[in-house]
């Protein structure tokens, strides 16, 4: 399988070969995967909720990097294709006795796997795996540092979709830790690739990373202006260790400007709806009667999850 | 041995020389340019013919790796490479495993190096124990024992005071202090430029200012204390902002630039290719264009090698996990010839910052060819092109973001104490691969 040089996710005819980001990805192959994930929402709501595109298969899910969530998610998933998953959570056994990542994958390599699921702590990671592995072998990116969280930001556009139908006439704002969320990063590149013609990212300048207007959004350091009139307003998790530095004074204050309340979801269009990639901190990123309100889709998010995963996996690896 | 250098192009530019000029060497000196000396004959004469003869490069930094790092790189492999690459002097920084901080290391790396009959070795001497910004090394034992500056590498002071006082101890004797402008804290836990990239990537970011901060401060402290002080590794345009108004202000300053920084950009990471893992990082193109033409008016007075050979596992890592470095002593001088190609300037200007501007900054006479000085020669084809695989290198260390390139300018003969330290194994020129030894 000869990739594409200049994107090494895509291959000489311009396939998905490994999922990597989502920056650079045709739309035609992101609305591929959300057609595909829409024809699996109804395969999880059988009796038997299992397909047999990825029977024979071996999933690897390679967390070098504690996850409950996804790694469930992408498990279902794989077990949904009927694939055989093996989960490995490389933070407590190989890595810690010195082996380096690349050795790990070859000697799984060696096992017969057919697919990589990677979640790694440094950005890029999994690009360095898609590099070394055999050309069968197909890598999807489960989270990489703050780079890219491909799946997420594709389950989450699959969100906005199910509720807005068009992406082309969206408002969409992206509130709080924008540094170092590799969420954000994969949400903002999924909307423009479909069109979306305004995204703002809301949140302290020490939450925002340099030049962010680079990426095509708009910057609002005031919750208020930013979420006027928005259509959908998509949260990210603050981690707690952000709070002791001096990236923030305390999670009261930042709950006061930047936490999502009623009172500042009012400043959005009625219809609204709130996203949040989990797990949520209710009481300082977002309140719990806007979490739990009629207005927040955010377990119809984790459902979506596995019909996406199941798309992504049954795209690269089925037949 | 008498050596006859017929039919070249010698370009001298510490002595405004640009011409066909023939050199005769006899017994490691340089005893006739231009004019055959009175009765003389030689034993030994190379066709220069459509070659550049000019003074062996002298290259600020190169990390040879011994004592401690022997897995990445030795002595003997890296003498190799510096002839190979037509550098016939170098500094090395202290930033072995031990660091170079007592005079014993310092003696040893010198012997060892002397017996392999490669490059002229300088060492820099560490600024304080053990690098560890705390206490001042025996400066003056060191220079004894043959350095020629004093660095802290990349390390960090304890505070300023430590910083402030050893500028103060070695102006007492005139020493240069070499000086990473770095500020540690700024640039905690970066692993790329604050910029585009860095935001696209997601990747930890070295912001400017904490080469500008560190800067300011130096500079500072470098005016109060009178201390003759080197920037090594200038990485920004502000930087070379800064350091321009300071010699204007007459503040005893220089700096260099690493080779790679004049060509390549934060860009060039593309997928987190961990060969562009460097320090400082690969910042705008607006810095590299500033850094460019500091180089062409003279604020930036040298280019450097910054070579650093990196082994395969510290580097087949995840961008930001990769050891930062590149190798570069077989580089430094197809990659100078190439910036002054882009920008329009004479052969001899990229020469100069390779051989006089170096020496001037180094403090030693080297870098010139005269009638009398050491016959370190550097000889090369300027039109002939090579790619750049490992099996070209010879450095231990294959770690450059070169691989695959080809390269326009490669040394064919280098001569240090007039004897011949490298030239072709097949004379052919033009040839494919790039058959050559070490003699």
């Amino acid at each position: 399988m000869w990739l594409d040089p200049s994107n090494p996710q895509l291959n000489k005819n311009g396939e998905l070969h490994h999922l990597l980001s989502l920056e650079g990805l045709p739309a035609a192959i992101l609305r591929q995967i959300l057609d595909t994930a829409q024809s699996f929402v109804g395969v999880t709501q059988r009796e038997v909720k299992k397909v047999p595109l990825l029977r024979g298969k071996a999933v690897f899910n390679l967390f070098f990097e504690p996850s409950t969530r996804t790694r469930t998610t992408f498990e279902i998933a794989a077990k949904r294709l009927s694939a055989d998953v093996i989960n490995l959570a490389i933070n407590i056994s190989s890595q810690t006795k010195g082996e380096t990542v690349l050795d790990t994958v070859a000697n799984l390599s060696a096992m017969q796997a057919d697919m990589f699921i990677v979640r790694h702590a440094s950005s890029g990671a999994p690009y360095l795996i898609a590099k070394h592995v055999a050309p069968e072998i197909h890598v999807i990116n489960a989270g990489d540092g703050r780079h890219a969280h491909p799946t997420q930001g594709l389950l989450d556009v699959f969100t906005i979709r199910h509720y807005k139908r068009d992406f082309s006439n969206l408002r969409v704002a992206i509130v709080g830790d924008i540094l170092h969320s590799r969420v954000a990063r994969s949400h903002i590149h999924a909307l423009a690739i479909l069109g979306v013609p305004e995204i703002r990212v809301i949140g302290p300048k020490t939450l925002l990373p340099t030049n962010v207007e680079g990426l095509g959004v708009h910057v609002y350091h005031d919750m208020r202006q930013g979420l006027k009139d928005v259509d959908v307003v998509m949260m990210l998790r603050l981690q707690n260790e952000r709070m002791q530095g001096a990236l923030l004074a305390s999670a009261q204050e930042f709950f006061k400007y930047y936490g999502l309340t009623e009172e500042k979801l009012a400043l959005a269009k009625p219809d609204a709806i709130v996203l949040h990639p989990g797990p949520m901190n209710r009481g300082v990123e977002i309140d719990s009667n806007v979490a739990d309100g009629k207005q927040s889709v955010i377990l119809p998010q984790v459902t979506f999850g596995i019909a996406i995963r199941m798309a992504v996996m049954s795209i690269l690896g089925g037949n | 041995m008498k050596i006859h250098i017929k039919g070249g192009r010698l370009i001298d530019p510490k002595h405004g020389v640009d011409a066909a000029r023939d050199v005769y060497i006899t017994a490691g000196r340089v005893v006739g340019i231009g004019e055959l000396p009175n009765g003389w004959s030689a034993n030994r004469t190379i066709d220069a013919t459509g070659m550049v003869v000019c003074p062996g490069l002298v290259d600020l930094a190169a990390r040879l790796r011994e004592p401690g790092f022997e897995y990445k790189a030795t002595l003997d492999s890296e003498m190799e490479a510096a002839v190979a690459g037509g550098v016939t002097s170098l500094a090395c920084p202290p930033d072995t495993d031990p660091p170079l901080d007592e005079p014993g290391l310092v003696e040893m790396l010198k012997y060892r190096t002397k017996s392999l009959n490669g490059a002229r070795v300088y060492p820099i001497g560490a600024l304080t124990e053990r690098l560890q910004g705390k206490r001042l090394t025996e400066m003056a034992e060191l220079r004894d024992a043959g350095c020629v500056a004093f660095s802290q590498a990349d390390a960090p002071f304890a505070d300023n005071q430590v910083l402030f006082l050893a500028l103060q101890y070695a102006s007492t004797f005139g020493f240069a202090v070499w000086l990473r402008a770095l500020d540690q804290a700024l640039g905690r836990n970066g692993v790329a430029h604050d910029g585009q990239v860095a935001t696209r990537l997601g990747l930890p970011a070295i912001p400017v200012c904490a080469e500008t901060a560190a800067l300011s401060i130096i500079l500072l402290l470098a005016r109060e204390t009178g201390a003759r002080v080197h920037l090594a590794r200038i990485s920004s345009a502000e930087g070379v902002d800064m350091i321009r108004r300071a010699k204007a202000d007459g503040i005893k300053v220089t700096c260099d630039v690493a080779v790679h920084h004049a060509h390549l950009s934060e860009m060039d990471i593309g997928y987190f290719d961990p060969n562009c893992r460097v320090m400082p990082p690969f910042r705008s193109q607006r810095d590299r264009t500033a850094l460019r033409l500091g180089l062409a008016d003279g604020t930036i007075d040298a280019l450097c090698s910054d070579h650093t050979p990196v082994d395969d596992d510290a580097k087949q890592l995840p961008f930001g996990e990769a050891e930062p470095g590149v190798t570069g002593l077989e580089l430094l001088l197809p990659l100078s010839l190439k910036w002054a190609a882009e920008s329009d300037l004479p052969l001899s200007t990229a020469i100069s910052r390779i051989t006089c501007d170096a020496a001037r900054v180094l403090g030693i006479d080297a870098g010139h060819l005269a009638v009398g000085s050491a016959a370190d020669v550097c000889i090369f084809d300027p039109e002939r092109h090579w790619r750049v695989e490992p099996a070209a290198l010879k450095s231990q260390g294959k770690n450059t973001p070169y691989l695959g390139y080809e390269m326009v300018g490669r040394v064919c003969y280098t001569l240090i104490d007039g004897q011949v330290v490298f030239e072709p194994a097949n004379t052919r020129r033009h040839a494919n691969g790039d058959a050559a030894r070490r003699v």
